[in-house]
């Protein structure tokens, strides 16, 4: 898990899924500022407030909980299940690593 | 002149179809929100511009959608581009649908019955079927499964639950049906706007006569031989409703089996399936200017969801139900094993009463003529949830 100690506002990268992409009518990944510590509450905070759009999608409103078919990940690891305070890696706080909101895949 | 703006919602997209009032020639528009599901679109009938739309995904949850031009554009209410931010999350939003479990709304009503018969979380899943009112058109209703009413009076940006409807006292014995338990049926009474029908797959009927503020099961007289108590005051499915605006109190019901009749507001059904080839179904609709024509699509049975024989037949009655005749013509007369589902029928205003259907195999199925005549207007469109239409002057 990274630690930042910089009090400069960062410009995290997110890269969504095709479908919130679309509701946010973005292309390509997204920059969001965000104050120091990166956590992922403030990143999620962050670009729900830069684009509105996309509350409930990603958190679910009635339980604040990530979405179930819908998993985060940041320089490969992991990140669906660390804590919402956690700071998130000093690459994606950096800026230098996109934080990747991934759906499960489905067929059919 | 007249013209027709057929509203369809599929399990990839919405799709708006258009004519004029000869309804022979059809502009297709879409897809809209590709890729996500739609549930339902319907317009506003005090201001037809104005078209909500249900989208939700498995992934990504539930979107309310608005055009305030008649389908061409599409913005989630109160954020379109221009118009002042909503506050961060959790605050309000237009695809925030949060039960009213307060006890100043009602009783804390946080379970229902599950499939085994245990008590179950009541859990947000999507907007079934959107309802605007008849004559604002800022004042909106949403049916949701699990099931319950929701309203908004702004346009869509905020939503908050008509609470007595689960508090009233039956639901908690409240059921899911195999597709989930949803309010996929929302009736104003055009003479009286303190009175509102909704009917609930797998519970039943229910009225209010004073806005939403409470509730009463009006279930007497189903019988349903599959549950527990054939005769119960709740737990029938029914799978549709419908009235003709100039007789409010006369409710005609297609129930999982049995199609029903009310003539006092539903306080009591009577079966009115007569010679139906089988009497299993979802869709009922009711002709625009014959309060005793009807219509109905006979499904072979609860485990065979496709035509009886592979024939695609609308039955139409014109006795208000018991007397009713196949109109075939122009739909498919073998091989075909679609089904319509229950917000899959409409019917437009114009002199000529329009009947359309979608299906299942995508197909969408228009008669110009009452339905004595059918033809597709489209043939490929992803599995068809909703059929609405609105004629435009």
């Amino acid at each position: 898990m990274g630690e930042t100690d910089n009090t400069t506002v960062a410009q995290v990268r997110v890269a969504l899924p095709y479908h919130l992409r679309n509701l946010a009518g973005v292309t390509g990944e997204v920059l969001i500022e965000v104050a120091p510590p990166v956590t992922l509450r403030a990143l999620l905070d962050a670009l729900e407030s830069r684009h509105p759009m996309l509350r409930g999608t990603i958190r679910d409103y009635a339980t604040g909980q990530r979405r179930a078919f819908l998993r985060f990940f940041a320089c490969s690891e992991d990140w669906s299940l660390a804590a919402p305070e956690e700071p998130l890696p000093d690459a994606v706080a950096a800026g230098q690593e996109p934080l990747l909101i991934i759906g499960a895949i489905a067929g059919g | 002149m007249s013209k027709v703006r057929v509203l369809v919602g599929t399990m990839k997209g919405a799709f708006v179809l258009t004519a004029d009032g000869k309804r022979k020639d059809w502009k297709v528009s879409g897809p809209f929100f590709a890729g996500w599901e739609i549930y339902h679109m319907k317009g506003s009938a005090a201001d037809p511009n104005r078209i909500y739309a249900s989208q939700t995904s498995g992934w990504f949850g539930q979107i309310i959608q608005r055009s305030d031009d008649g389908g061409l554009t599409w913005h989630q209410p109160g954020l379109k581009p221009g118009e002042p931010e909503m506050p961060a999350f959790p605050g309000k939003a237009p695809n925030r649908f949060l039960y009213d479990t307060s006890a100043a709304t009602g009783k804390p009503l946080t379970t229902h019955q599950w499939y085994d018969g245990t008590q179950h979380p009541w859990e947000f899943k999507r907007v079934w079927h959107i309802e605007p009112s008849l004559t604002d058109p800022g004042t909106v209703y949403a049916g949701v499964e699990d099931a319950a009413l929701f309203c908004s009076t702004d346009g869509g940006e905020s939503w908050h639950e008509l609470a007595g409807l689960r508090g009233h006292g039956t639901g908690s014995q409240w059921m899911p049906g195999a597709g989930g338990m949803g309010v996929h049926t929302i009736i104003h009474d055009p003479t009286n706007t303190k009175r509102i029908y909704i009917a609930i797959s797998a519970a039943g009927a229910f009225r209010t006569d004073d806005g939403g503020i409470n509730w009463k099961p009006i279930n007497k007289g189903l019988r349903s031989p599959y549950i527990p108590d054939p005769n119960a005051e709740i737990g029938h499915c029914i799978h549709h409703m419908a009235i003709h605006r100039s007789r409010p109190g006369v409710l005609f019901m297609q129930k999982h089996w049995d199609v029903m009749r009310s003539d006092d507001a539903g306080d009591n059904w009577r079966e009115v399936s007569g010679n139906l080839p089988t009497d299993f179904g979802f869709v009922i609709d009711v002709h625009a200017h014959e309060p005793e024509t009807l219509y109905v699509v006979p499904i072979k049975s609860d485990s065979e969801h496709f035509p009886v024989d592979g024939q695609l037949r609308v039955y139409r009655s014109r006795s208000g139900g018991n007397e009713w005749e196949p109109l075939s013509k122009g739909l498919p007369e073998r091989d075909c094993y679609v089904n319509v589902l229950r917000d899959a029928m409409a019917v437009d205003t114009l002199d000529q009463c329009g009947i359309y259907f979608g299906t299942t195999g995508g197909q969408v199925y228009a008669s110009a003529d009452s339905g004595d005549t059918w033809a597709p207007i489209v043939r490929d469109l992803p599995r068809v949830l909703s059929v609405e239409v609105q004629t435009l002057n």
